[in-house]
């Protein structure tokens, strides 16, 4: 069974640090949730909350009916958590560590077997294999195997895709997609942009803030002015020169092109542009209008927040 | 036209550890001042090859020249020659911003006053000056990458090795950090770079794709596109590496 988790007014400091400011947020049974965010902006240190490992410097945390500090013990045995660092035992053997996280939990591999079936076939060929010595995907796997073998109500993984390679990085969201169907609520925190828009829900923190909460597709929707692609003959220079161009004030690279938002939305943005750049010396413009992505909004956003 | 100088040359490049063949007759080479992106699964071999290409693994078989000097034969003058940086090590925690510059520097031979030119220089040049005395574990990891790019190309080196530097950064910090890359590579260094980020490589101006020990495409991403019949290097690397 899937569980709802309420956040109200969350605070951690460190000393000076505030880690998290006044965090309130509200999830429902079953959703796929991602934060998106950058190191250090808060993601692990809520992920600690939620499982019971630090305490909130104030504010509260219902996972389900339980409070996250005086049902600590209860809210353990419900939760699957990844952490951002591989901390399985690399000298125990893949099936070693599966085995030893289902003895914890008082239960074992083949009573739930069904739950982790799909993702444990991908590394099942390599059972005896010690865990130290698995590529980053299959690690990943293993790890996520064993944050599932006590079929949780609940699983937090924090950065599970940091440092894997695009294809891994498909296949596990593919897997998270199949864990969603079997009730389980899953919280999800990572570096790129693009898997954002796999979520349900997502909550964008930067600073121990929480920038905005949303769909996905809503976030696109309140992308704020027009944004144009640029590509010329210098695309090394490009962003600098644009930049010293002071009008076009957000201005950022993205794959083979340039992004270039016009946040005034003005009728001659495009032809004062062209001619900008072709004063700095640049050759073959080519400007078109195109739709934002959500990294654009994130970027956006993110960029509000630095100027404040 | 000229052809242009190869600051890396791989030829047939074999690394074995025991019956696993890690890299398998690896072929291809680096233009001067190129950013050269080098793209593969996790296991492919991409760390393997950046360590045979410093100078810190020798070579099964094969040869591999680098910045003029063969990496078997003279991998301390390959590594005078190159500088280095990765995710995951780069500078000291436990030292201040200063002192990491001082460190590398001196270990890099520069003298005094160079390193002191140097590290104003750097910090100036990303607006770091006010972080001269922090520790680096005090600093956030987007700005410590900043620094470790800048560290690493403190002793003008021909060719700056990046290994995931910009993982788990944020995107506008990203977009910082490949400013930087476009500038140091303006200024001829040639640029060696991974990366999990397919936006990031498009930003590169070849790349090749590694699976399971082998290079199985090599190109500009426009080229690499137009092979496979898709718009993105995503689309392409997912072709491959699947």
């Amino acid at each position: 069974m899937s569980v709802s988790v309420n956040i109200q007014n969350v605070t951690k400091t460190f000393g000076e640090i505030t880690a998290l400011n006044d965090i309130s947020l509200q999830i429902s049974a079953g959703e796929l949730y991602g934060f998106i965010g950058p190191d250090g902006s808060g993601k692990t240190t809520l992920f600690r909350i939620l499982t019971s490992l630090l305490l909130p410097t104030s504010g509260s945390v219902m996972i389900g009916d339980l409070d996250i500090v005086k049902d600590y013990k209860k809210i353990r045995k419900i939760t699957g958590y990844m952490p951002g660092r591989f901390s399985l035992y690399g000298d125990l053997t893949v099936q070693e560590n599966l085995n030893f996280y289902a003895s914890i939990f008082n239960t074992s591999v083949k009573e739930n077997y069904d739950l982790i079936k799909d993702i444990y076939s991908h590394i099942e060929p390599f059972k005896n294999r010690k865990a130290g010595a698995l590529s980053g995907g299959m690690k990943q796997k293993l790890a996520l195997s064993c944050a599932l073998i006590h079929k949780p109500s609940i699983l937090l993984l924090d950065e599970p895709t940091t440092g894997v390679d695009a294809v891994s990085r498909q296949e596990f969201w593919e897997l998270l997609k199949k864990m969603q169907q079997k009730d389980i609520t899953i919280l999800v925190s990572t570096p790129y942009m693009d898997e954002a828009s796999l979520c349900d829900r997502v909550a964008l923190m930067q600073n121990g803030n929480l920038l905005a909460v949303s769909k996905p597709e809503q976030i696109i929707n309140q992308f704020n002015g027009k944004l144009y692609t640029v590509q010329t003959n210098n695309m090394h220079t490009l962003v600098r020169d644009l930049e010293k161009i002071k009008a076009f004030s957000m201005v950022y690279r993205f794959g083979e092109n340039v992004h270039v938002t016009d946040t005034m939305s003005s009728g001659n943005f495009k032809s004062e542009l062209q001619h900008a750049l072709n004063e700095s010396g640049h050759q073959d413009v080519l400007i078109k209008e195109i739709d934002p992505v959500i990294e654009d909004c994130f970027l956006a956003l993110m960029d509000k927040d630095q100027i404040r | 036209m000229k052809e242009k100088e190869h600051i890396i040359e791989v030829t047939n490049l074999v690394k074995k550890f025991g019956s696993f063949i890690a890299n398998d007759h690896l072929n291809f080479s680096v233009d001067k001042g190129e950013i050269f992106g080098f793209l593969g699964a996790n296991g492919a071999g991409k760390t393997t090859a950046i360590k045979i290409l410093s100078g810190l693994s020798k070579p099964s078989s094969g040869k591999a020249i680098v910045a003029g000097y063969d990496v078997a034969k003279y991998p301390n003058k390959v590594k005078r020659n190159i500088g280095y940086m990765s995710q995951h090590f780069s500078l000291y925690n436990d030292m201040t911003v200063k002192e990491n510059f001082r460190f590398y520097g001196g270990i890099y031979g520069l003298s005094r006053k160079s390193i002191k030119e140097k590290t104003n220089y750097y910090l100036e040049k990303l607006k770091m000056q006010e972080f001269e005395h922090m520790l680096l574990k005090q600093i956030p990891l987007g700005w410590k990458q900043k620094l470790a790019f800048s560290v690493a190309n403190m002793h003008d080196p021909e060719i700056v090795f990046l290994d995931e530097p910009t993982g788990g950064v944020d995107p506008i910090t990203r977009r910082q950090f490949w400013e930087l890359i476009y500038e140091s590579a303006d200024n001829g260094t040639t640029v060696f770079v991974t990366t999990h980020y397919m936006d990031e490589a498009e930003y590169c101006e070849r790349v090749s794709i590694m699976d399971e020990g082998k290079i199985e495409a090599i190109g500009t991403p426009h080229e690499l596109k137009e092979q496979y019949s898709v718009n993105s290097m995503n689309e392409v690397f997912i072709n491959i590496a699947r």
